[in-house]
């Protein structure tokens, strides 16, 4: 298999098709061939990071590298960054409004359970620019 | 368990999915947050929620269920029931609530994702 490169784009506030790009993802990493556990622990990653960007920042957009090795996703916004990381990594700790607590998200267990799937995870924001996120999932 | 028994076990009815009332499903989880149902990377079939928004059949994508139940008389719109459609995932409603759903589906074999 060569590296496939994906690129999605993200909308912001809108809810409907927020998961989009994440399911688009999905299904390429399926035809590609890989593993249901896999695919499914890079869905629910992405899929979370995905909300949080439609959820905290003005959308963005998503690059995906994928190789037999493994799955890089790039996740970057333009949003109004996260001021302290230590304390959105806590489980239960949400900044969310409460229209998107009505949604079933907003529980604080995004960035936990994006940590939990990924076997690297890489977070630079800055106050006012924006927050890229990098994911890693190793094929093994 | 089939999804045809899950429709008979909860009085329910089939908002889509006539065609795979023959799945099989062993696993489910019951839950209005979508970010506790993503808290768990084991296979689950069957998601019962009281949540409507095309967020739920969303969640359910990401997990590979293959199968939603709507509690307490809740209905999916028509923009889920499409996306719902597009992913071959089976729709479900009942009258009943989630605690008596769920009871009713473990009393009869269905079991939670770590299988207890």
């Amino acid at each position: 298999m060569e590296e496939v490169k994906l690129h999605y784009d993200v909308n912001a506030y809108d809810f409907i098709c927020a998961g989009e790009a994440s399911g688009k993802l999905k299904r390429s990493l399926k035809d590609l061939g890989f593993d249901a556990t896999l695919i499914r622990k890079v869905a629910i990653a992405v899929y979370e990071a995905e909300i949080n960007m439609v959820i905290h920042a003005e959308g963005g957009v998503i690059d995906a590298t994928i190789t037999p090795e493994d799955i890089t996703v790039v996740l970057a916004d333009k949003g109004p960054g996260i001021p302290d990381i230590e304390l959105a990594m806590k489980e239960g700790y949400s900044t969310a409004p409460e229209n998107v607590r009505s949604l079933g998200f907003g529980a604080g267990m995004g960035l936990p359970n994006i940590k939990k799937y990924t076997d690297e995870m890489d977070i630079e924001t800055e106050i006012g620019v924006g927050t890229t996120i990098t994911l890693k999932i190793y094929n093994k | 368990m089939t999804v045809k028994e899950i429709v008979e076990i909860l009085e329910g009815t089939i908002v889509y999915g006539e065609d795979f009332l023959d799945r099989e499903v062993h696993t489910a989880c019951g839950s209005d947050m979508m970010s506790d149902v993503l808290a768990y990377v084991k296979e689950q079939a069957v998601l019962l929620t009281g949540l409507v928004n095309p967020q739920v059949v969303r969640t359910a994508e990401m997990m590979d269920m293959k199968c939603i139940v709507f509690v307490r008389g809740k209905s999916p719109d028509i923009g889920m029931i499409n996306l719902a459609e597009d992913r071959d995932i089976v729709l479900i409603k009942t009258d009943l609530e989630m605690f008596t759903s769920c009871g009713r589906l473990y009393a009869k074999g269905l079991r939670g994702g770590s299988g207890k």
